[in-house]
């Protein structure tokens, strides 16, 4: 009988970890990825002629990133891997592909989908000026391009990552004139003993913000994003510090995010169930503790599942590939399975204490004003969207999305999604989970039309 | 005219200088990028935006950078589009701010 067929989808720290697994159990998975190079977004590799060290640009990360890269690099003979190649369905139990314009089709047996995170947003009023960036964007321009947002920049958000780019940009010599942080101060304080669990991370978080204020970079927490003002692009921000008066500072650049949210696109395709998450207030993939999904031969690893960072990745993806072994009927030792989700395990409770440190501000979103742009895709104002709730009776997203065109446009809801359930549900007077999540529709990203075409052979 | 090519460079080259010289055309201006470039990075090292929203609203330039938001689609003059922030340039490469077949675009209000 010939080896079962198990794809993976994504090459960052979840999905290398998991085709590394696959290959020592003597398979040959596929590996379809999006980027040309392995690694994923936190560890993304610079192109081929950039000359940069592993510690400038991981700092305290240099030795996980290149072990993961030279782990995957290993594995060349041992794996199917498809770069550039955009995974834009799961039908039939075949995953559908395209690269260089030709559409694809990879029946699996099983499918291990690693799909990652991108920022989870809110609107600000400004957010689509020129100069205004999501923070993983910051980042890669900073990492992958060796290029900075701009000379003056703003951060805005909270979460980790607020901190992290900020310090990265500090260290690179660029002008941070501010981190505004939307959590009150107290959070990080009470979240303390969930965050202890991990103590290397936590230490790592404090030394980014001793060295901002080394730097002498202004920090400010509680605070309330007003406006990202400028003409034809960037020119300053206005906020408030709890209920304090409104301040502005100069900037030409702003670097926004409020934590992560999970690329469930693929999963929602492949039918797997969803459930609210209280604790994250989102919606998620339902997975048993070793990634199995709802739906047989479907598993989910890393932040594409649950947001718990690159460590807790790496493990997930091993722990989803032991269970499609399993699954498929091969030996694997209970000791490994059971070692890793014991590592799991700290992670969740490190997860926990972060949200309470920086939970996600959703009062902002709700109190987004009628003429601010929610969805950027289309241009659809906060306006528009309590439109469809009061006027138009939308009862869920999905409605409204059909309504008022929220969630729509190209990014499919990605930046507007979180902040638009916020404001549905407040106009609505209900809970957030009662207004639903966007479902997500193939293709999950725009495609030529032309690439509908399949290849000959 | 309106051409990406004016106005102040909204990105900052930090380090990773000495790479051969691209030359690439936006909009029918020369372009000088470097080898290695998005095509996103080379406009905006020059420029302060991409392109214009479709809906009037306003230049942008981009937002995530990792190829999910789709606000940063260029075009070539046969009207194919291109995610800049996803694209290497290449010697020769010619891209253009607003798609060639001005009849579908911007949607009218």
């Amino acid at each position: 009988m010939a080896d079962p067929r198990v794809v993976v989808v994504g090459a960052g720290p979840a999905g290398v970890r998991a085709a590394q697994t696959l290959a020592e159990a003597d398979l040959r998975p596929v590996v379809v990825d999006e980027a040309p190079i392995s690694g994923g977004q936190i560890y993304r590799r610079q192109p081929a002629l950039f000359r940069r060290s592993y510690e400038t640009l991981y700092g305290f990360e240099a030795a996980r990133a290149k072990a993961l890269h030279d782990s995957f690099d290993r594995l060349a003979d041992q794996v199917d891997y498809r770069p550039e190649t955009l995974a834009w369905n799961v039908f039939d139990g075949a995953l559908h592909t395209m690269r260089d314009g030709v559409a694809g089709k990879l029946p699996f047996d099983a499918l291990i989908l690693a799909t990652g995170a991108t920022d989870r947003l809110l609107p600000v009023k400004g957010w689509t000026l020129p100069g205004c960036y999501s923070l993983g964007a910051a980042q890669i321009a900073l990492k992958a391009q060796a290029c900075a947002i701009g000379r003056r920049v703003v951060f805005v958000g909270t979460g980790p990552l607020l901190y992290l780019v900020s310090y990265q940009y500090a260290k690179a010599g660029v002008a941070v004139a501010a981190v505004l942080d939307t959590s009150p101060a107290g959070g990080q304080v009470r979240a303390l003993p969930h965050l202890a669990r991990r103590p290397a991370l936590l230490a790592k978080g404090l030394y980014y913000r001793a060295q901002l204020s080394i730097r002498g970079v202004p920090v400010h927490s509680g605070v309330t994003p007003v406006e990202i003002e400028g003409g034809d692009g960037v020119a300053s921000v206005r906020f408030r510090i709890g209920d304090g008066p409104q301040r502005q500072i100069a900037c030409d650049a702003v670097g926004m995010g409020f934590h992560l949210r999970s690329e469930t696109q693929l999963a929602d395709l492949a039918h797997c169930a969803f459930a609210f998450d209280e604790a994250l207030g989102q919606w998620a993939p339902q997975t048993d503790r070793d990634g199995r999904s709802s739906v047989a031969g479907v598993y989910l690893a890393g932040d594409g599942a649950r947001i718990l960072g690159a460590d807790a990745a790496e493990v997930s993806g091993q722990l989803a590939a032991l269970a499609a072994l399993q699954d498929l009927g091969r030996p694997v030792a209970a000791a490994q399975i059971d070692g890793l989700r014991r590592r799991q395990q700290t992670m969740e409770a490190f997860r926990r204490g972060l949200a309470t440190a920086f939970p996600w501000p959703a009062q902002l979103a709700r109190g987004v004003a009628d003429d601010v742009l929610v969805c950027r895709c289309e241009a659809i104002t906060a306006g528009d969207l309590r439109g469809a709730a009061t006027r138009k009776g939308a009862p869920e997203l999905n409605r409204a999305k059909a309504l008022v065109r929220v969630g729509m446009g190209r990014c499919q809801g990605r930046f507007c999604g979180a902040a638009a359930a916020e404001i549905l549900a407040h106009t609505r007077g209900e809970a957030l989970p009662s207004v639903g999540r966007l479902r997500g529709q193939a293709p999950v990203k725009p495609l030529p039309l032309a690439a509908v075409r399949e290849p000959a052979s | 005219m309106d051409s990406v090519t004016h106005g102040g460079a909204r990105f900052v080259r930090i380090a990773e200088q000495d790479r051969p010289a691209v030359q690439i055309e936006v909009d029918g201006v020369r372009c000088d990028a470097l080898e290695g470039d998005t095509l996103l990075v080379a406009v905006l090292t020059h420029a302060s935006k991409l392109r214009q929203s479709e809906f009037g609203d306003g230049p942008r330039a981009g937002f995530c950078l990792m190829g999910a938001c789709q606000d940063c689609w260029m075009w070539t003059s046969t009207g194919e589009r291109l995610r800049a922030c996803t694209t290497s340039v290449t010697a020769g490469m010619s891209v253009l701010t607003n798609p060639p077949s001005e009849a579908l675009w911007p949607i009218p209000a």
